[in-house]
């Protein structure tokens, strides 16, 4: 599959409007409590979400997804194949920020490489090598959700390996 | 998995934070950016800070109100410990906001004692002693070099003191220290023996378009949004000149401008320009390697022919009769009139698609894109903008002229939508006394230290070893005659400053070399060296420079230099209070009063010595009053609190760059001859891939601060090597396998990427890493005028190892989008 190109000027309008329409799918995440971990750096501390099911991922479909709250979108991937860094029986499974950490703008993604890419100024992300920015402008790799698979196949997310555009925290005070 | 800084909050910015103007000191775009400090323990509040919003909210794409941990440190200022942010300035015309991969990391590419970053930087002067570097005081190390430079100078011959100093603005250079340098050597001394930091003499990138009158940065960035086509060379801007191409082409292309790229790689810039103005209003001329001159030559015949021309501004502003400047040694090539240049580079388009390798038809309509009046006869306007594709590619003077001449023809220079114009590596910041007695050509300073010439060798951060032509040759010579000198001064360990100056001057009389080197790292050539000098950077010091539509504004000192670090004009002048005390105490005291004149205690010292002295209106404050918009050069006047300046050169049509006092463009009457450098054509027959090679977005220059950068050096441990798939299947060689580059001069190595839209028999290699030189396999032979020719470079390729650790985890995907 691969996502349609967006007229630059509407996504722009829809996204300054506030990002939290951008992840209305993610409204049905269960927020559950944090399981007490130990903090080796100053971190902040994350919510343990329920994202989704293994069973509701098809290989190499995106699912929308938010984490750690509403405003801020994500995708969860089932790949096909592992990569390191991947969750799940198959190695497969992972998670990432899609505002694109240069200026913002909305990544979609390209079942074709499995990369996902950025519309505002064509830099693009590797799914298979952890967010690496293949090619591009930002100065950071892509926020990657840390993710948990428990026995009942609920996948959650736990934490996050960069900070996510447009917050100075990754946890909104 | 990818490097991951694994931090997830940062301080904010409190109100108050103290602001300065910043131009960012990468690239020649010269990005606008705001560096705030406030003291470590304070910090805003996601309610009351900087910006004025509310951060316990998600901000929206393109925000003010955003930093990345890039962009963030813990520096000293005046001694204290600060936080630091360095971020791109909304308010700036000539970036609007946008960071790049290079600039966005400015502020994480400081040297921090708290978060470890850039260790690497110098802090005190170093001398070799005991078999090693000592740290050591400026009065220390500069009094040695003061005494064995004295020895092999005197007022009538500097010929064995050898120079390689920077001309560039940004980074350490900028006006503050061209003219510090610039001022020793070509005012105290008038050395000969110099080279740039990029080139092996000291000598112009651009001659011809000077000698045709026209300065190589005339146009403003805004004539790329009013054009009807962009026509770029041997350039790939959304890499290279990156806000550039996304804040000024970009726009230029959603007008409606066409693009036109001549390239024998099919760069990322092209497939952005395909998604911003439409593949069909993308074309893309992909001739054989140095075949530009063949191309522009049948443009120029073509558009000439059709009569595509402006023939008012060419008899108004251009000279009208038969050849102005006569080829000779200094010029590869008759400079005149319009018809003159017509005559002399005729060639069809039909023998020019041969000789390039693309369709005749593309070349008509290249043409036609760029000169073919619109259908109600108005002039089609085209910006012309090229880079080191041509300036390091085959015959230099007559391609650039060549190209230069289309421009000409159809008045597409001084004209909104127009000019003709280089891109640019570093910024511009260049001001010196004469260098006339150079000499043009100027001597060929790298084959002259191969040769066993020169005794002492003045280093201003040049790093040959990184970034010269027939490098492996270079190294192994420079090796062998440096260390001539470490084993004398380590055979007299312990001896007295005379005896060991005795000692290192009889070392050279054998053949030895002594290197003095200024850099704000331990370089590779500084490996070399037996006096090393620390040095700060932009920011670190108050520095001014111009970008590439001449655009000056003064980037603040907003934090401490490591340790002993100076300003290089500092050095400079210190360095020159040295030799005057040295040759006093000598008696040589007409020699010493030449060295006079140096008694600058700041950078600003420095300017008002030269720049000012030439440009009366422009102070420090009132480049600080002018903010990141600064002012276009030349300054032109002082009015209502502004600097005035000017916004686009020859909107008069009158043409003084080559000096001429009819003030009329020269045409270049230059045909078309081949592979021009010595040794090229054999090097293409004997071998079987063409090495083509230059940047990357993400390393800035030859990687000097981003080897110390773990984001940059993660994503390209080594240069990479582009090569076809089916090139790479023949010579069983997989993504992030190391490959050996290898041919007639030498040997270096690159990680494979694979690439698709590569050519057979065509790779790419990345210019300037410490880990792989590329230089190694160009050859000596350069263009007329000792132009270095680095592009057209052939050699073999073999597999030396597979994939490490480091490179089998990478991304070897494509570059380009797909949206
Ligand atoms: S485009 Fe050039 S000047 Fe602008 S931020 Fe990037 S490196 Fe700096
Ligand atoms: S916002 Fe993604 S590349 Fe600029």
């Amino acid at each position: 599959m691969k996502c349609n190109k967006l007229v630059d000027v509407g996504r722009r309008q829809f996204l300054r409007g506030g990002v939290m329409s951008a992840a209305g799918a993610a409204a049905a995440t269960i927020v559950a409590p944090a399981p007490a971990k130990a903090q080796s750096l100053a971190r902040v501390d994350y919510p343990s979400n329920r994202l989704a099911n293994l069973s509701e991922l098809k290989p190499n479909e995106p699912m929308d997804i938010a984490y750690p709250d509403a405003d801020s979108p994500g995708v969860l991937l089932k790949l096909g194949s592992a990569v390191e860094g991947g969750v799940g029986p198959d190695g497969d499974v992972v998670a990432f920020s899609v505002l694109c950490p240069h200026k913002g703008w909305q990544l979609s993604y390209n079942a074709g490489d499995k990369t996902l890419n950025c519309p505002g100024h064509f830099s693009r992300f590797d799914c298979e090598a952890g967010g690496q920015q293949t090619w591009g402008h930002a100065t950071q790799n892509l926020p990657q959700f840390m993710l948990r698979i428990d026995d009942k196949g609920d996948i959650f997310a736990e934490g996050v390996d960069e900070l996510i555009y447009g917050r100075l925290s990754n946890m909104l005070a | 998995m990818a490097y991951k800084r694994q931090i997830d909050r940062l301080p904010i910015i409190p109100a108050g934070a103290r602001e300065q103007n910043v131009t960012c000191h990468y690239c020649i775009v010269g990005c606008g950016y705001r560096a705030y400090t406030w003291p470590v323990n304070r910090q805003g509040s996601a309610q009351s800070n900087w910006s004025g919003e509310d951060l316990s909210q998600q901000q929206p794409m393109e925000t003010d109100a955003w930093y990345a941990p890039s962009m963030y440190n813990v520096v000293k200022q005046n001694g204290q410990d600060v936080h630091l942010v360095i971020k791109p300035d909304h308010d700036c015309v000539v970036n609007a906001g946008l960071g790049s991969v290079r600039g966005a990391r400015m502020a994480e590419n400081r040297r921090s004692d708290i978060y470890g970053t850039q260790q690497q930087r110098l802090t005190d002067p170093l001398v070799w002693r005991y078999g090693t570097w000592q740290p050591t005081t400026w009065d220390d190390a500069l009094d040695l070099v003061a005494r064995v430079t004295a020895r092999v100078i005197d007022k009538e011959n500097e010929d064995d003191l050898f120079v390689s100093m920077f001309d560039h603005g940004g980074s350490a250079g900028g006006y503050e220290n061209t003219w510090g340098t610039g001022k020793l050597y070509f005012g105290s001394m008038k050395v000969k023996h110099c080279r740039i930091h990029n080139r092996p003499a000291y000598n112009s990138e651009v001659h011809s378009s000077r000698d045709m009158g026209v300065d190589e940065l005339n146009y403003g960035y805004g004539d790329y949004e009013v054009t009807d086509t962009i026509f770029l060379v041997g350039a790939n801007p959304i890499e290279t000149q990156t806000n550039l191409f996304l804040n000024h082409m970009m726009p230029g292309m959603r007008s409606g401008a066409r693009v036109l790229v001549v390239d024998p790689r099919r760069t990322v810039t092209i497939n952005a320009c395909e998604e911003v103005a439409g593949a069909e209003n993308v074309l893309h001329l992909q001739i054989n390697s140095g075949t530009d001159l063949a191309l522009f030559n049948a443009l120029f015949t073509h558009i000439a022919d059709q009569g595509w021309v402006d023939a008012d501004f060419i008899a108004k502003s251009t000279f009208a009769e038969g050849i102005a400047v006569p080829e000779d040694e200094a010029h590869p090539a008759n400079l005149g009139s319009f018809e003159a240049a017509r005559e002399a580079c005729r060639i069809s388009t039909a023998e020019a698609a041969e000789i390039c390798g693309v369709a005749e038809a593309d070349i008509v309509k290249a043409a036609e894109w760029i000169a073919r009046p619109k259908d109600d006869g108005s002039r089609r306007k085209c910006v012309t903008a090229y880079e080191k594709g041509i300036i390091w590619g085959n015959d230099n003077y007559r391609t650039i002229g060549a190209l230069l001449n289309i421009a000409l023809a159809t008045g597409n220079v001084g004209r909104e939508g127009g000019g003709c114009c280089r891109l640019g590596g570093h910024q511009e910041g260049y001001y010196r006394p004469s260098d006339a007695h150079v000499g043009r050509p100027a001597p060929y300073i790298d084959q002259l230290l191969i040769a066993g010439r020169g005794k002492v060798h003045h280093i201003w951060a040049n790093d040959h070893y990184k970034t010269t032509l027939n490098a492996s040759a270079f190294k192994r010579e420079y090796n062998r005659r440096t260390n001539m000198v470490k084993e004398a001064m380590d055979a007299r360990a312990g001896a007295t400053r005379e005896e060991m100056v005795d000692a290192i001057v009889a070392a050279i009389n054998a053949g030895g070399l002594f290197s003095v080197n200024v850099d704000i790292i331990h370089s590779q050539i500084g490996q070399q060296a037996h006096v090393i000098l620390p040095a700060v950077e932009s920011g670190e010091m108050n520095l001014t420079s111009m970008n590439g539509e001449r655009r000056l504004r003064l980037t603040e000192k907003y934090m401490d230099g490591p340790g002993q670090a100076l300003p290089d004009c500092l050095i400079a002048a210190r360095l020159a209070n040295a030799l005057e005390r040295v040759l006093r105490e000598e008696g040589r005291n007409d020699y010493a009063d030449q060295f006079k004149g140096y008694d600058w205690q700041t950078e600003e010292d420095a300017f008002m010595d030269g720049y000012h002295q030439g440009n009366p209106e422009v102070t420090y404050e009132r480049l600080r009053t002018m903010g990141n918009n600064g002012v276009q050069e030349p300054v032109k006047g002082f009015e209502n609190g502004q600097l005035v300046g000017t916004p686009r050169l020859y909107e008069d049509g009158v043409f003084t760059r080559h000096g001429r006092e009819d003030g009329k463009a020269l045409f270049m009457a230059g045909g078309w001859r081949g592979l021009e450098a010595p040794g090229k054509a054999q090097q293409k027959a004997n071998h079987r891939f063409l090495i083509n090679n230059g940047r990357s977005n993400i390393n800035w220059q030859n990687w000097f601060l981003d080897q110390d950068n773990d984001f940059v050096s993660d994503r390209f441990p080594l240069p990479y090597l582009q090569i076809n798939p089916e090139d790479a299947a023949e010579l069983g060689l997989k993504n992030g396998d190391m490959a050996e580059v290898y041919n007639d001069v030498g040997a270096t190595q690159a990680m494979v990427y694979i690439e698709p839209t590569a050519r057979r028999n065509e790779t790419f290699m990345l210019f300037g890493a410490p880990s792989g030189t590329q230089g190694n396999v160009i050859n000596a032979g350069t263009n007329t005028l000792i132009l270095p020719n680095y592009k057209q470079t052939w050699a073999n390729i073999r597999k030396i190892a597979d994939a490490s650790p480091a490179t089998a985890k990478l991304s070897f995907k494509s570059w380009e989008v797909e949206l």
